[in-house]
């Protein structure tokens, strides 16, 4: 019976074949360690933000008036309106850890080198729509962080010149931030970003199938077809597409060794997910923000103002640059510099396990630089906290140039052939 | 296919007019989308003057105002404040009041119609935060100044004429809206001198 629905279904979609190609017999290195989580994880909490996202809508008013209000209610009135909300918006920090985290993974084992540039760009479209994102859905709760964060990102493209103000007002639709501001970024936020990320996160995943995982050795799992010994090939049944092209080596189906290895990924996250989100949702104010549980006010900031966490970083950068233009371009070329992470590694070896000691010294420098941006970017902006703020930005733009110089003529160990474990 | 007659330039051309009369379209259809994100007509009315009494206001004391959703600030600054404002030029970016940040009636040394009352937006000339008031106690700031405006979001640092101090993200002075007295007492916020 099922067998005769699935012949019927793949005579018109090839359902089975694309069920094979990415997963039950997609070839996956044999050896994905820890940070191999994490973009399982992410897809996960993107599903959890678009399931929770919809649900918030049912009861959330977008307007100047209302917004605030409707987020109380939802908190208070609507049957596990509080569970929703929290899960909505425990979820955003979740989503930034796990993309830090899966970021963090491709540096170390080099897996936007040649061929997975591509790969990689779209990654960080995905990072750039998904701060976009974050961005806007903060504002919604209209309080009065929402407000003046929403003033200083937009007032950001002010230091365009010449365009800079009719821009400012553009993006506003009004003078200042007001209901206009909030409808249009609502709008923005519960369908244009999430379709942008859905159809970029698609295309991830595609690009990362046609040229296949990296893994934590920087080896090669798909070798030129009749250079292995038949004994040395690997055990499993691939997809034509893969085996007919190559030989494949060291590697298991994606399906079912990767999806039981990614749940228990899931169910530690969960975990700890759920220790936050019911005992700490407000992240000890850094996920919730304090002047947040006030609404809106045009004629007030608040004393202390600061980022949501995830953008501390890049926060950071615009604020030790004590001009308006250049600081907006510093920030800006923070993510852009990210960008191009695939060109100014001009080495060949892939893992850091196998490159020189400078290259795990300047990955070590450029993680602790950007932890230190982070935590200044929430904290009042002292002399102190400059000095510190500068020399960290120095570390993190340090990263980028010292790889383009050492990583043409670096001392590389060699890499082995094959994974040998 | 390949022994189809095919005249390239022909369809060369057809191509190219397609893609340019496709492209006029898609640019016109662009039009109404990016267009509605302008002001509204009601957002563009709702841009009235105000009146501030301005009579009640203590020596050294701010009031705040709301003019087209922004917050204007209204400083009855005392005959001490105004004749300090002199002192600290050489730490101000634009101490003349050079760059056109204020109407020309208040492009003087305090930067207003009357030394008294200093009107100016309460909109940080880098990011649009409000900056704070500090009375007596802005030479944890700025050594020697004892009054000025602290912004909480970058550290921007502004006297009491609304100057901006260097070494500090804001690039200009604080706007001086247009402004008039209708009274002695009474301030219209959005109309300048002589224009009423």
């Amino acid at each position: 019976m099922l067998a005769n629905f699935m012949a019927w279904m793949d005579k018109r979609l090839p359902l089975t074949d694309a069920w094979n190609k990415h997963l039950a017999q997609y070839p996956a290195p044999k050896n994905f360690n820890f940070w191999y989580f994490f973009g399982s994880l992410a897809m996960l909490v993107l599903v959890n933000q678009i399931l929770t996202g919809v649900w918030l809508t049912m009861n959330y008013e977008p307007s100047g008036d209302g917004a605030f209000a409707s987020v109380e209610y939802i908190m208070r009135d609507v049957d596990y309106g509080w569970l929703l909300r929290y899960m909505h918006s425990t979820g955003a920090s979740a989503f930034f850890v796990v993309v830090y985290l899966h970021m963090m993974r491709g540096l170390m084992y080099g897996s936007y080198q040649k061929p997975r540039e591509l790969l990689w760009i779209f990654g960080m479209l995905i990072f750039l729509v998904l701060m976009a994102e974050a961005f806007m859905g903060y504002l919604l709760p209209w309080g009065n962080m929402s407000y003046w964060g929403a003033q200083v990102i937009i007032s950001l493209f002010g230091a365009i010149p010449v365009i800079g103000d009719d821009l400012t007002l553009w993006i506003r639709g009004d003078y200042v931030i007001s209901g206009a501001t909030l409808n249009r970024f609502f709008a923005l936020h519960v369908i244009a970003m999430p379709l942008v990320l859905v159809i970029l996160v698609f295309l991830h995943i595609l690009a990362l199938h046609e040229v296949g995982s990296n893994n934590p050795e920087g080896t090669n799992i798909k070798k030129p077809k009749g250079s292995v010994k038949p004994e040395e090939l690997s055990k499993f049944t691939f997809h034509k597409q893969y085996s007919e092209k190559y030989d494949i080596v060291d590697a298991v189906p994606f399906h079912p060794y990767y999806s039981v290895k990614d749940i228990m990924g899931v169910a530690g996250f969960l975990i700890l997910f759920c220790w936050v989100m019911f005992f700490a949702p407000e992240g000890g104010g850094y996920f919730m923000e304090a002047p947040n549980f006030e609404p809106a006010n045009g004629l007030k900031t608040p004393e202390h103002i600061a980022p949501v966490w995830y953008f501390g970083p890049f926060y950071t950068i615009l604020r030790v640059i004590p001009d308006k233009l250049l600081g907006a371009i510093g920030m800006f070329s923070a993510i852009i510099v990210l960008f191009l992470v695939p060109w100014f590694d001009r080495g060949v070896v892939k893992s850091v396990k196998y490159r020189s000691k400078l290259h795990l010294f300047n990955l070590i420098q450029f993680s602790i630089c950007f932890v230190v941006l982070g935590a200044l970017g929430t904290l009042p902006a002292t002399p102190t906290a400059n000095l510190i703020g500068t020399i960290a930005s120095f570390g993190y733009f340090g990263f980028f140039v010292a790889l383009w110089f050492y990583s043409k003529n670096e001392k590389c160990k060699p890499v082995p052939e094959r994974v040998s474990h | 296919m390949s022994n189809v007659p095919v005249n390239n330039g022909r369809r060369r051309f057809l191509t190219a007019a397609t893609v340019v009369v496709g492209g006029v379209g898609v640019a016109g259809v662009a039009v109404p989308f990016i267009g509605s994100w302008n002001p509204s007509a009601r957002a563009k009315a709702a841009g009235a003057p105000v009146e501030v009494n301005v009579g009640k206001i203590e020596p050294g004391q701010l009031i705040r105002a709301e003019w087209r959703g922004k917050p204007v600030y209204i400083v009855r600054r005392t005959d001490e404040l105004v004749k300090s404002l002199a002192k600290h030029d050489d730490q101000l970016r634009d101490p003349n009041s050079e760059k056109a940040q204020q109407p020309p009636y208040a492009t003087n040394a305090y930067r207003s119609i009357k030394p008294e009352f200093l009107v100016a937006l309460g909109v940080c000339t880098h990011l649009g935060c409000a900056p704070t008031h500090h009375n007596g106690d802005f030479d944890q700031f700025v050594e020697g100044v004892s009054d000025g405006f602290f912004c909480p979001c970058h550290g921007s640092k502004f006297d009491m004429a609304g100057r901006v101090f260097q070494g500090v993200p804001a690039p200009l002075n604080l706007v001086v809206p247009e402004h008039s007295f209708i009274s002695e007492d009474t301030l219209l916020i959005g109309v300048g001198q002589g224009e009423a």
